[in-house]
This record gives C-alpha cells, structure tokens and sequence, in this order.
C-alpha cells in the first residue's frame, strides 16, 4: 500500500509537473526560435502555408506507393498501437476518472473488458515494433537509445495495465502502483525524447510541408 | 501445531475444558461439531481439520486473556460481544479467562492492575495479549496512560511473558485514525513495538467477529498461530481483496458503475468503484462472511468500501474519490513548473539566437576579405 500511496502522491504530483514544464521548455524554445527570412522567389507550384501544411499531414498518414510493400505493415502497426493507445488511455472508466479528477472533464467509457481486449493487441502490436526495429539492420544503425527507452516507456504502462487488471504476480495494490509509476516515468521522459511527437508529429510535418512547397517539390 | 503445553491457562470454574463447559451450557455433540466444520470452513482448512479443532477444542483449557485498549474506540469491543444471537462463538469468550478488560471487567482502579499483574504471574509464556487500540510514541507517550504508566510501558511490561499477542482492530495493527496525517500523538501499531514475540493483526474498522473468534479458536485447536499474510494477518481472513469477492464484480468488467448513490446504477446494484469504493486494495472477509450473522456488508448496503482494514486507509485521499485518481492535488506544482518551462524555453531560445547573431557577424567580418584577398592574388 505504501508504494500505491507513494505512487498515487509525490510520484505522479512530480511527474505532472516535469511533464507540464518539459513540454512548455520544449514548445516555448522551439517556436521562439530565430528564423530567417526566406527572401528566394515564390516557385512556380507553391501553395498557401495552410495548404501546403495540411497536405504534408495528411500525405504522411499513408506510405507513397514506391514505398508502400517495404512499409505497409510497419505503417499498419503504427496505426493500431497508436490507436489502440489512444482507447486504452482515454475510454477505461479509471483513466476517464483521473481525468475528471484533474481536468474536470468526463465522457462515455467503454467495458473494461473491451479495454482489456484492446491493450492485449496493442502490447503485441508494440512487441512487433521492437522486433521490426531490431531486425530491420537500417533501423538498427540509426537506432539510439531514445528509440529504446521511448519504446519501453510506452510498453510498460500496458504491460502492468494488464497484468494489475489480471491480478498477475503481486498484490493488486502492488501492481497498481507499479502502473501508476509506469505512467510517471513516461511523463518525466516525454518531453525530452523522441516521445515529444505527441506535440510536435503534426508541427513538423506542418513545417516539412512548407518547406517543401515553398521549394517547389511536387508531391 | 499440536504443542498445547504452550496454550493453556487459568483453571478456575467449575468446566476445566472446552469441551465439558459446552456440555454444562446444554450444548450437544452435533452442534459443536458443525461450529468446528464451520471454523475449519473459515479458515480454509481441508475438511479433515474439522475433526483436529473439535478434538482441539474440546480439550483446551481456559485460556488467560490479557485485553489492553489505548487510543481507541471501543468499537472493536462493540463489534465482537454485540452478537446479535448467542453462539459457539460467543461461548468461546466465555469461556476464555478475560482477566483484565476495561470494559467488561468488574474490577476498577487498584484492583483492576492487580488483576493484571496475577494474571501475568500466574499464566506466565502462556497467556495471550490481545490490545485494540494505537500507541502514543510521541513525547514519551504522555498522550495516553492507564494507572500512571503509558501505553508503551504497559504494553512493553505485559507482553513481556505472553505466548502471542493479537492485535484487533486497525488502530492497533497499523495505527488507524489515531496514526492518521498528521498523526499529532505519533501513534503506531503494536506490531510496530512489539518484536521477538509473534503478533497477529487482525485488522478493520471494527474487524469482523469472526476474524477475531476464529483466530482464537486456531490458538486453542492447534496451540500455534495460523498462517498470516505479509502484514500479519490471518490469510484465512485477510487472503484475498474484497473485490475480487464482491457480487457486484460483474458490473465492474462490463463497465457499469453507479455515479451517485441514489442514480440508477446505485438501485441497480451496480459497481461503487466510480464513487471511490476501495474494495479492488482491500483485503478482508467482508464480502463472504458479512456481518451481522451474514445479514450484509458496506458495499451489499449501496456503499464503496472504505477499505478499513488497510494502513493508513484514513489516509488514502478521500473515501468518495475513485482508487484511480491521484491521491493529493497532481497540479500544484503545474503553475510553477509551467512559468519555469517557459522561462528556460525562452532563455534557450534567446541564447540560440544570440549564438546564431554571432556566427552571422563572425560571417559578415568574414565576408569582405575575401574579395580583398583575391585582388591581391590577381596583382
């Protein structure tokens, strides 16, 4: 019980906290950053920013053709853990009540056990990345060990999600613990790795777009 | 397990065993033989045991009971004489030698420590200490004292030549409200004080009779203490969370929860975890033995647990909020730690841009020599 009271208090009050001032760093440093004004003539197929931004967004969501039967199933697997993520943390009645605790805000949930059914193919799915990762020899050289970390930040907190809803190996109030400070160590890595997408996927690829436009690639 | 020279006791009164008192009350065979297949039951023993306490318990002696209340209630005492019928039970803390007890004592004042200390004397190694109640450590323990010595004194004094000591109650086990933040007298359980003897907790706001009776009728069958968890407690009682017992687990995986206690999830018996019951971190016998002879329990009534039976329950950060929400304010270092990102952000930016100026100027002072240098190579 200590550890879930530890877990519960300090540990996840520091956590929000690293995590609420690491994203504002990152954000504030990033976007006050200097810039140069691009003074090179407009090319001849540029599109407005916001076009070309959205476009760049959405003409990433899915590989190109060329490249499609080398990075379908890498593509698919992004999808279900990233979906399958999003389920698990946002529609399980606990995690909605947390929420709520903190935000004020509350919605629909889904059963626990669909929850469960969800995290089971998203921990699998996130297996499978690992092993793509390490496999794949390109992807290995330019691997670090954000890449790991990152990745074993994530995985922990369904692993112990499914095995404190499983009771498997401790006590409940053990493996509840262990979740929670799971979910603490991701929020005090997070903005500091490669975890940061959670906030800038879309600024970036906003950014790519520009930039590519303003070059006059046609895509 | 079968060493009984260490429980015996005083044996004053007319029945000299268990068993010849049940014989004087008009108890039959049968049903003591059905009250030790009951206790074998609750304790989750095979069925063979059934036989091992009748034989037991029938031939135990009277047992000297030491009971100490410090900073308490006296609601554990409400809990285990308030019976609502008369019982085996019952007759088991008859039969018991109670030899100091504030409560149902008739002794008072001089005659009541002397009781006491006869009892120590008379049955000494042999007798048992059950204390309810926390201990005040702090400022020598002046929070609390009984004929002029506090707490510790007297419970370091008595148990001193006790065969075991049970702890009843969660303010003896782990310090209950008394120990609560910010804990002002520096109460603790007795398991916090007494060592190189064995302590059994039984704990819960107030425990449940049948934790209490059925751990003394092991004491007097076996003459040996039952298997506890890792807090000391019986595992027979306290092996398994109250949620994974409670009828209204079904709700919970299917992710029907009642949001009020007067909505219609609560009338539909529902799952109270939304209104912060802690049954899923509770470990206790609630949800199978019930109270009141098996009339009902907290959450059968529309209730969340509160999760008595656990440390420092009192502190665990709101009954009514839900097991999974954080137990203080998560977001009062969030402003801080907000203007401090922003702080440092800014101060990393203005630092680039500061680094990026002076690689631009080191360019530029750069720049015009170079067209300098050339000329000079054409002459």
């Amino acid at each position: 019980m200590e550890l879930l009271e530890f877990a519960r208090g300090p540990a996840l009050t520091f956590a929000i906290a690293v995590f609420i001032g690491g994203v504002v760093f990152r954000v504030v440093s990033i976007f006050a950053l200097w810039r140069t004004r691009d003074s090179s003539a407009n090319r001849a197929h540029e599109k407005p920013v916001v076009i070309a931004a959205l476009r760049e967004i959405i003409r990433r969501m899915w590989p190109e053709t060329v490249y499609k039967q080398r990075t379908l199933f890498t593509a698919i697997n992004g999808y279900v853990f990233h979906i399958g993520l999003a389920l698990i943390v946002f529609f399980l009645l606990p995690h909605i009540l947390f929420f709520q605790d903190l935000l004020g805000l509350y919605w629909p949930h889904l059963p626990n056990n669909v929850i469960y059914a969800v995290s089971i193919v998203t921990g699998v799915s996130l297996i499978a990345a690992l092993i793509m990762r390490i496999a794949n020899p390109a992807q290995r050289i330019i691997s670090t060990f954000d890449d790991y970390f990152s990745w074993l930040v994530t995985f922990l907190p369904v692993a112990t999600g499914i095995v404190a809803t499983s009771h498997l190996g401790a006590r409940y109030e053990t493996l509840l613990g262990l979740h929670i400070l799971s979910v603490a160590v991701l929020l005090v890595w997070l903005p500091f790795g490669k975890l940061m997408h959670w906030f800038l996927a879309f600024v970036t690829r906003s950014q790519t777009g520009v930039h590519l436009s303003h070059r006059g690639a046609q895509l | 397990m079968s060493d009984k020279k260490r429980v015996s006791g005083s044996t004053t009164g007319p029945a000299h065993t268990l068993g010849e008192m049940l014989a004087e009350r008009g108890v039959s065979r049968r049903s003591f033989l059905k009250f030790a297949s009951y206790t074998a039951s609750i304790l989750a023993l095979p069925p063979t045991a059934a036989t091992a306490i009748a034989q037991g318990l029938a031939s135990a002696r009277r047992q000297s009971v030491i009971w100490l209340s410090f900073q308490e209630c006296t609601g554990c005492t409400e809990s285990i004489t308030r019976a609502h019928t008369p019982s085996i039970e019952d007759l088991i803390f008859d039969f018991i030698s109670l030899d100091y007890h504030h409560t149902l004592q008739n002794a008072s004042g001089h005659a009541a420590e002397a009781a006491r200390m006869a009892a120590m004397k008379e049955n000494a190694g042999e007798y048992i200490v059950v204390v309810d109640g926390s201990v005040p450590l702090k400022d020598d323990g002046i929070y609390s004292t009984i004929a002029g010595i506090s707490n510790l004194q007297m419970l370091e004094e008595t148990v001193k030549d006790a065969f075991a000591v049970i702890a009843v109650g969660t303010c003896a086990t782990f310090g209950g409200i008394p120990g609560a933040n910010p804990n002002p007298t520096g109460a603790v359980g007795i398991s916090d004080i007494v060592t190189g003897k064995p302590v059994i907790n039984i704990s819960g706001c107030p425990p449940i009779p049948e934790a209490m009776t059925g751990t003394i009728a092991y004491l007097l069958s076996f003459g040996a203490i039952p298997e506890l968890d890792h807090l000391g407690r019986p595992k027979a009682f306290f092996g398994e969370a109250i949620h994974d017992r409670c009828y209204r687990r079904p709700f919970y995986e299917r992710g029907m929860f009642a949001k009020s206690f007067d909505d219609e999830g609560a009338r539909q018996g529902w799952c109270l975890f939304e209104v912060g019951c802690k049954g899923p971190v509770t470990y206790n016998a609630c949800a199978t033995l019930k109270w009141n002879g098996g009339t009902s329990f907290p959450i059968q009534s529309g209730h969340g647990c509160l999760g008595c039976s656990e440390p420092g329950f009192w502190d665990l950060g709101g009954f009514y909020k839900p097991l999974s929400t954080a137990k203080d304010d998560p977001l009062k270092w969030a402003a801080g730690a907000a203007v401090a990102g922003a702080a440092v952000g800014a101060a990393s930016a203005l630092a680039a841009r500061k680094l990026r100026n002076k690689s631009l100027q080191a360019a530029a002072a750069a720049a015009p020599a170079a067209p300098r240098a050339a000329k000079k190579e054409d002459e």
